[in-house]
């Protein structure tokens, strides 16, 4: 049993939906009780889609439960198939469904349903989440569909450059957008634009918008762009071992990330590279061409932002793109990098370990508010999880990754990726920070009525109460452990240890209170390294000379 | 009716069959009685309003990450500095045996508490897996309790989809509370049951403004002593006894009203007080039960009542005449029927209920319209079917509908609003009879021509 106040991801059957309402003409026959239709709101609410997502569910009850519910099973599947008339059906099992072991992908692929491909979903609901789900129906759907068009072994892979010798334009599919995933309608939008600008051609996009027909072209394409890994990743391994095609895997989020996307595309399928993309290359690349976020961050209004503390956490791909984007393109200091993606957990090891740090991987969201708590940072890039812990702990906050709530699915266009994307990331992430003007003159005058400590005037409302500093270093597993008196250790309390001289905490006081926890930190760790029990206004001067040496 | 009753594919396993609702009068609603897909929240759902209403409470539900998913989806879009609900998910080892669940449920709790020190009554919520694989909460509870004695309330009820439906949450968490009451003083004639009543409970989980509202109304008609379940805080239970008189605020309080009435209280038969009429009529049955001289009920509520009719007028002028359907969601549906039907003159085309209780239901379907077509239970895409073969002006559907239905161009007024929004009593008819009219407003309202 897992204690959990937030789920960074649903079970692994609203995975299956996900891929089932993104796509047209594939209906999903779910065995599951009464009360699991709650997930059609994530598509009608959420995602404000104007259409029931494509989902039968058998809905049972507990007198069912006496009953035959494999009855109930093939009921609703023959129901789903007469009145929807599907291209592709999907069978699977929520996960009380599971308990009962109906089996009811064995039992659809029995009932005679004549051409209908039947795709028998096995969604281990007590030990793989939404992603998981999403992107194992995802795999089974297009194995299924595409089994007989299998090349036999041995035969040669296709070349990603035979659009030459064939005389058309480079085509592509793009993998892995979803509803439901963040920001993946305006993502594709954007790239398919980028693309079209380079004479590439998207030939297939899926699971979004797609049909069952348009999966079966998917091998015709000159190569996979896996724009989301947690989701296409098995897709596009598959389709690399069985039909050889290649896979572009950097994900185009951030400048240094587009860029990079587009060599490695150029590379692949042998298109020359514009000049202006060379790494290197001198003048007015096209990065600052096409996207405004290098002109903004290097503009003297954007200073203020070098070295904030920023925390990230999310799904792997947009929390390791997060990271290069805020240390290398907005000059922050990242000082912590996680995600709950598992599956990706080396990726994000490996781009933390660039940044000096240790990722933190897991989906205990406790444990993320304490390693947050831990890090003070000055702004939190996450997901909407996140949000409740930057509130707790009074830090501004941005969200760069799903879980998401409805207003992250906003009417406007809204990419993350490629150039129009680097825009959106950058007003995102500086509008929750306190303006420049506002944070020097809080910093110099503490007495005013109206703009006090912590509030922040451009985004209205009352200013934000801080968390009280005592509570957040009880709450922090992570934070150092110095011998301390038995007595003090037993009380639980790091301030035990340590008494702040009423001239030290007024000093404290002083601290602009969105860098105070870090200043707090350092002085008493300043105080344990060098023996001392009290800190006074002095120590705290010597603590921060010691630092910023 | 009959003729829209036929839908095209129906299924004649799971197709509808018809009976009169109340035998022996001609004009008895129909009641279609359906099996299929349906459409409705779990129990769980209740934790939403519940957590509010009774702030040092903490909900903790005992189930897979599925539960987690929907309570978070529904309260998930508020900021929570400090959660006050939360899901133990069960695991692989739970399942097969591994682990003692009860030693495990143990530990959570204790991780919980020291993290949560302020929590005086801890809801074991039962879930469809829990269910299944048949966790013994209640016991559960009782052990935690005996280990937590003097610090904190532990206790449990169903939220399963497979045992309740939305609301029905709301039924089996004050059913799980009404033990604990205290018992009431007995009344100085405890022997006799001529005894004269000592107490109103109200039950059913009012707005704040709502319920001090009743509370100065029932004061002003002279009833000495009013209390509420659920209270505002759930270590303040009001007491019951025989002298206690429970008049039930909400229809889905079925198994609550059962509880009380096994503790000696006595039910007063009455309609819903959603309208001016089904509130009057409310209001005064409590008056009656409590000796109060009709005389004196006419002088305190004729004010609120011409008052309530001014206020509904206006938007009367928008509903008359439309054209109503009524999916199943949360037991509210046959009195806001009825009050949409006399109140506001809206033609009823079907009025459906997840669950119909014809005892706590009897006085409203004596005031619904003659002939009027019930449905409890739902086979989803027949009663679409239905829905659309019909064209209503407005339909009352849940949000998995809502905005479906908005695309075909059919006019919604999502239902579960009612269960959030300050709706009962004389002074809220108005109030109630806008929900209803605002959807048909806002279309007339809109043009991007």
């Amino acid at each position: 049993m897992e204690l959990t106040l937030w789920t960074y991801e649903g079970p692994p059957h609203v995975g299956a939906l996900r891929v089932a309402a993104s796509m047209e003409g594939v209906h999903l026959v779910l065995h599951a009780p009464q009360g699991d239709t709650y997930a059609d709101l994530l598509f009608t609410m959420i995602e404000r889609r104007g259409r029931r997502p494509p989902v039968t569910y058998t809905t049972f009850q507990a007198r069912d439960l006496g009953g035959d519910t494999a009855e109930l099973v093939k009921r609703s599947i023959a129901e789903a198939a007469a009145r929807f008339q599907p291209e592709a059906l999907l069978v699977g099992e929520s996960c009380t469904a599971e308990l009962i072991q109906d089996q009811p992908g064995a039992l659809a692929q029995g009932m005679g349903l004549g051409d209908l491909p039947v795709v028998s979903l096995e969604l281990p609901a007590y030990s793989k989440k939404e992603n998981w789900g999403a992107a194992e129906t995802f795999y089974q759907l297009v194995r299924n569909l595409l089994k007989d068009q299998l090349p036999p072994p041995g035969q040669a892979k296709p070349e990603p450059t035979r659009w030459r010798q064939e005389g058309r334009r480079p085509r592509v599919n793009l993998l892995g957008p979803t509803l439901l995933g963040f920001r993946c309608r305006d993502d594709v939008r954007e790239l398919s634009r980028l693309l079209a600008e380079h004479g590439i051609d998207v030939s297939v996009v899926a699971p979004l918008g797609a049909r069952p027909a348009d999966l079966l072209r998917l091998p015709s394409a000159d190569l996979n762009v896996c724009l989301y890994p947690e989701l296409a990743g098995p897709v596009c391994g598959w389709l690399e071992r069985s039909f050889g095609m290649a896979t572009v895997r950097t994900v185009p989020i951030g400048i240094g990330a587009t860029a990079a996307f587009l060599r490695e595309l150029h590379g692949l399928l042998g298109l020359e590279l514009p000049a202006e993309l060379e790494p290197g290359a001198g003048g007015v690349s096209e990065a600052e061409r096409r996207s405004r976020l290098p002109w903004y961050s290097r503009s003297v209004d954007s200073t203020y932002l070098t070295g904030k503390r920023v925390f990230i956490f999310g799904d792997a791909s947009h929390a390791i793109a997060a990271a290069r984007v805020a240390s290398q393109e907005l000059g922050f200091q990242v000082v912590g990098l996680g995600s709950y993606s598992r599956e990706l957990a080396r990726e994000v090891r490996a781009a933390a370990a660039e940044l000096g740090l240790e990722a933190l991987i897991t989906d205990d969201y406790l444990a993320v508010e304490a390693a947050m708590a831990a890090a003070a940072p000055e702004l939190v890039l996450g997901t909407q999880m996140e949000r409740h812990s930057a509130k707790r702990l009074g830090i501004p906050c941005a969200v760069i990754s799903t879980p998401l709530h409805v207003q992250d699915v906003p009417a406007r266009q809204a990419p993350q990726m490629g150039w129009e994307g680097a825009n959106e990331l950058f007003d995102a992430w500086v509008h929750p920070l306190m303006m420049g003007l506002e944070e020097h003159l809080i910093g110099m005058f503490r007495h005013d009525f109206e703009f006090v400590e912590g509030h922040r005037s451009h985004l209205g409302g009352a200013p934000p109460a801080e968390a009280p500093p005592a509570a957040i270093a009880v709450e922090a597993p992570s934070a150092p452990a110095p011998a301390v008196p038995a007595a003090a250790a037993a009380s639980g309390s790091l301030e035990a240890a340590l008494a702040w001289t009423p001239d030290g905490e007024a000093q404290l006081a002083r601290i602009p209170f969105f860098v105070r926890g870090k200043v707090r930190r350092n002085t008493e760790r300043y105080a344990r390294e060098h023996g001392l029990s009290a800190i006074s206004e002095e120590v705290l001067f010597d603590a921060k000379a010691h630092f910023s040496a | 009716m009959a003729q829209i009753l036929a839908s095209p594919k129906s299924d004649p396993a799971a197709g509808p069959t018809v009976t009169p609702a109340a035998t022996g009068s001609p004009n008895a609603p129909a009641l279609i009685r359906e099996n299929g897909q349906r459409e409705v929240f779990c129990g769980l759902t209740s934790i939403v309003w519940l957590h509010r209403r009774m702030p040092d409470a903490f909900f903790l539900v005992v189930g897979s990450r599925t539960c987690a998913h929907l309570v978070q989806s529904a309260a998930g879009v508020m900021i929570f500095a400090e959660p006050r609900f939360g899901t133990a998910i069960l695991g692989e080892r739970d399942l097969a045996g591994l682990a003692d669940a009860n030693a495990e449920l143990d530990r959570l709790v204790g991780h919980l508490l020291e993290r949560r020190p302020e929590i005086r009554t801890l809801f074991l919520v039962g879930s469809c897996p829990s269910e299944v694989i048949k966790l013994d909460l209640a016991k559960a509870a009782e052990r935690l309790q005996t280990q937590l004695a003097g610090r904190v309330r532990v206790l449990s009820y169903s939220g399963s989809g497979i045992e309740t439906t939305f609301t029905q949450g709301e039924d089996n968490a004050l059913l799980a509370l009404v033990p604990l009451l205290p018992a009431a003083p007995v009344a100085r004639d405890a022997g006799s049951t001529a005894a004269p009543p000592d107490q109103l409970l109200i039950v059913g989980t009012l707005a704040d403004g709502v319920e001090d509202r009743f509370r100065s109304l029932f004061t002003r008609l002279g009833i000495p002593r009013i209390d509420s379940l659920p209270p505002r805080r759930a270590s303040e239970l009001p007491p019951v006894g025989p002298g206690t008189r429970v008049l039930l605020a909400q229809p889905f309080l079925s198994a609550t009203a059962r509880a009380l009435v096994s503790r000696g209280a006595q039910l007063i038969p009455a309609p819903y007080p959603l309208g001016v009429e089904g509130s009057r009529a409310w209001m005064a049955a409590a008056a009656a039960a409590f000796g109060v001289a009709p005389a004196h009920v006419q002088a305190v509520l004729e004010p609120l009542v011409e008052r309530g009719q001014r206020a509904l007028a206006p938007h009367r002028e928008v509903l008359a005449g439309k054209r109503l359907f009524l999916m199943p969601d949360s037991q509210l549906e046959i009195p806001l029927a009825r009050f949409l039907a006399r109140e506001c003159g809206m033609e009823l085309l079907e009025v459906g209920t997840p669950y119909l209780d014809r005892s706590l239901m009897a006085e409203e379907l004596a005031l619904l319209p003659p002939g009027v077509q019930l449905s409890e239970g739902q086979h989803v895409e027949h009663q679409l079917d239905r829905l659309r073969a019909a064209r209503p002006d407005l339909v009352l559907c849940g949000l998995g509908l809502a905005n479906p239905l908005e695309a075909e161009g059919i006019a919604t007024k999502w239902s579960i609003e009612l269960v959030f929004s300050p709706i009962h009593g004389i002074d809220q008819a108005g109030d109630l009879a806008e929900l209803f009219a605002r959807p048909l407003r806002r279309r007339a309202l809109l043009s991007f021509g």
